[in-house]
C-alpha cells in the first residue's frame, strides 16, 4: 500500500496495488552497461521488445533507463544493427 | 453436553464445531484418528467441508495455505515426522500470515523410529512464527482449537494446538461439548482481509528483497508477540461464554512456593498430584504450567516464578548438546531479573517413557537440595534414565 511516496508493507507482504516493482531500482545490480550508438540505431524496437525489465523505451534512438537496467546484455545481442555495446561499469 | 472422548475425537469435534471449510491431511500415528473422524463427518453430511486427500504432509500444509489464501477456514492435523515434512510450509504459512489451525499430537522423532509421546516434534518448529498452545487434557484440546481460530483470524497468524500423543490422543475423558449455536456466536465466519480473488487481484508471496525482508519479519514477530494479549482476551470471552479459562500459564499452588515445577502438557496432571502430596507434608512446593509457549509469556512467567528459590523445569524434549527448550527459554526470560530463582532442568518422558510420580519426586528432592545449599551443580539432568543400558563409546 502506498502512502504518499512511502510503500507501507501489508501483513504477509501482500501486494494489493500493481506496479510497485518500479520501487526496486535494479540498476545497481549491473556489471556491464549497454551504450547505444545513436548513429547506428534505426529505432526498429528489437531491443525494446527483448528487454526483460523493461528498461528500454522505444524510439530513434532507443533509450536505456539505467535505474532499472541490470546489464543482462540481451539488447546488445539482439540488435540487428550492432548499435549496442556492453561497456564494463566503472570505465568510461 | 458431556461426552466421553479421546483427545483425537475432541480435536475432530472442535474442528467440526468451528465449521472448517477445508481439511487437508495425511495420516500419521497418533494423529490419524482426528482426520479419520473428520472424513467421516464430511462423508455423512454432518460437516460441509472439502476433505482433500494428499500425498504427504508437505502437500497437506500447502493445500491449507491455498485454502486459507482464498478465504476458507482450514484445518489439518499431524505428528512427528509429518510435522517435520511440513516444516518448510509452516514457515510459509506464518510468513504469508494465514490463519490455519493445526492439531499436533506430540510424538517423538526418528531415529530410532518411535511412535510414542514426547514434545521434540513441535519444539523443532517453535521458531516458525506459529502460535503454540500445549494442552493438559482433552477438554482443553477442544476449547483451545475453538479459541485458536479466533486468535488466528484476528491476528492473521497460524496456530498449532499441541497435545501429548497417546496420553491424550488415545485416552478417553469426559469432555463438555458446546452446542453449535454457542460456538457460532463465539466464532463468526472467517473474513480474510486480502483474499486471493480474481475480482480483486493481489500478489501473495512476492520476493522480499533485502530492502523489505527485515521489516516483513519484524511485522511477523510483532504479530506473534501481540498474540499474548489476544490469547488472554479470547480466553476471557470464552470463559464468560463456556465457563472454562486457561490463560497463558496456569499457576497451581505456586503463590507461596519455594520450589516450583515448570511443565508443559499432560505431565502437569501427574505433577499436580505430587504437589498435593508434598503440600500435605507441609512442603512449600507448587507448579506452573506453560500453556502458550509461543509467544513466550515472559511477563506472567517472571511474576509467577521470581519469588521461588528453585524452579525445576520438567520437559519431554532436548536441544541435543545443550538443554531442554523450555529451560533455555525460561532462563532467557529470567535474565536481568534481580534475585531470580535457581534453575534446574529435568529431561524426561522421551519416546513414550512413562514419567512416574517417583521421577517427579526425585526432581523435587534435587530441587530441595539445591534450595538448601543455594547452588545448582548440574543444571541439566535426565529422569528415569536406565543408566546400565547406556553404552557410551561403543
Amino acid at each position: 500500500m502506498v502512502e504518499g511516496d512511502i510503500l507501507k508493507i501489508i501483513a504477509g507482504a501482500v501486494i494489493t496495488e500493481p506496479g510497485n516493482t518500479a520501487q526496486t531500482e535494479t540498476g545497481s545490480w549491473r556489471n556491464f552497461r549497454p551504450v547505444i550508438d545513436e548513429a547506428k540505431c534505426t529505432g526498429c524496437g528489437m531491443c525494446w521488445m527483448f528487454c526483460p525489465e523493461p528498461a528500454i523505451s522505444k524510439g530513434k534512438p532507443a533509450r536505456v533507463d539505467y535505474r532499472y537496467c541490470k546489464g543482462c546484455g540481451i539488447c546488445a545481442n539482439e540488435c540487428p544493427f550492432k548499435a549496442i555495446t556492453m561497456v564494463p561499469e566503472g570505465r568510461d | 453436553m458431556k461426552q466421553v472422548l479421546t483427545g483425537n475425537e475432541a480435536a475432530a469435534i472442535a474442528a467440526k464445531l468451528a465449521r472448517v471449510k477445508v481439511i487437508s491431511a495425511y495420516p500419521i500415528t497418533p494423529q490419524t484418528a482426528i482426520v479419520e473422524k473428520l472424513a467421516e463427518f464430511v462423508a455423512n453430511g454432518e460437516l460441509d467441508a472439502e476433505f482433500m486427500k494428499v500425498e504427504s504432509e508437505h502437500s497437506a500444509m500447502s493445500a491449507c495455505i491455498g485454502a486459507a489464501a482464498v478465504g476458507a477456514r482450514a484445518f489439518t492435523a499431524t505428528s512427528s515426522q509429518g510435522l517435520m515434512l511440513m516444516s518448510e510450509m509452516l514457515y510459509i504459512a506464518a510468513g504469508l500470515r494465514l490463519p490455519i489451525v493445526m492439531a499436533n499430537a506430540n510424538r517423538a522423532l526418528s531415529a530410532p523410529l518411535n511412535i510414542w509421546c514426547d514434545q521434540q516434534d513441535s519444539m523443532a518448529v517453535r521458531d516458525s512464527g506459529w502460535v503454540q498452545l500445549y494442552c493438559e487434557d482433552n477438554q482443553e484440546i477442544l476449547d483451545s482449537i475453538l479459541q485458536a481460530y479466533r486468535v488466528a483470524e484476528e491476528l492473521m497468524l497460524p496456530v498449532m494446538v499441541c497435545f501429548d500423543g497417546y496420553i491424550l490422543s488415545h485416552t478417553a475423558e469426559p469432555v463438555d461439548v458446546p452446542e453449535q449455536e454457542e460456538v457460532d456466536d463465539f466464532l463468526p465466519p472467517y473474513r480474510p482481509r486480502h483474499p486471493l480473488d480474481p475480482a480483486m487481484p493481489v500478489t501473495m508471496g512476492p520476493v522480499g528483497v533485502p530492502e523489505y525482508y527485515q521489516e516483513i519479519r519484524y511485522m511477523l514477530h510483532e504479530a506473534v508477540r501481540a498474540a499474548r494479549d489476544k490469547i488472554v482476551e479470547v480466553d476471557r470471552e470464552y470463559g464468560k461464554r463456556f465457563g472454562r479459562r486457561y490463560g497463558l500459564v496456569e499457576c497451581y499452588r505456586s503463590d507461596d512456593a519455594e520450589i516450583i515445577l515448570l511443565t508443559l502438557g499432560s505431565l502437569s496432571g501427574t505433577a499436580k498430584d505430587l504437589i498435593d502430596r508434598s503440600r500435605k507434608r507441609g512442603e512449600r512446593v507448587g507448579l506452573v504450567r506453560v500453556r502458550a509457549y509461543r509467544p513466550f509469556p515472559r511477563e506472567v512467567l517472571v511474576k509467577a516464578l521470581e519469588h521461588a528459590k528453585v524452579v525445576a523445569v520438567l520437559e519431554k524434549d532436548i536441544s541435543l548438546g545443550w538443554a531442554g527448550a523450555l529451560f533455555a527459554d525460561v532462563s532467557c526470560a529470567l535474565a536481568n531479573v534481580e534475585g531470580a530463582p535457581l534453575l534446574m532442568n529435568f529431561i524426561c518422558g522421551l519416546g513414550g517413557r512413562d514419567v512416574s510420580p517417583l521421577q517427579i519426586r526425585e526432581a523435587l528432592r534435587a530441587a530441595a537440595r539445591a534450595a538448601e545449599v543455594g547452588e545448582v551443580k548440574r543444571p541439566v539432568r535426565w529422569l528415569g534414565l536406565r543408566e546400565k543400558l547406556v553404552g557410551l563409546g561403543i
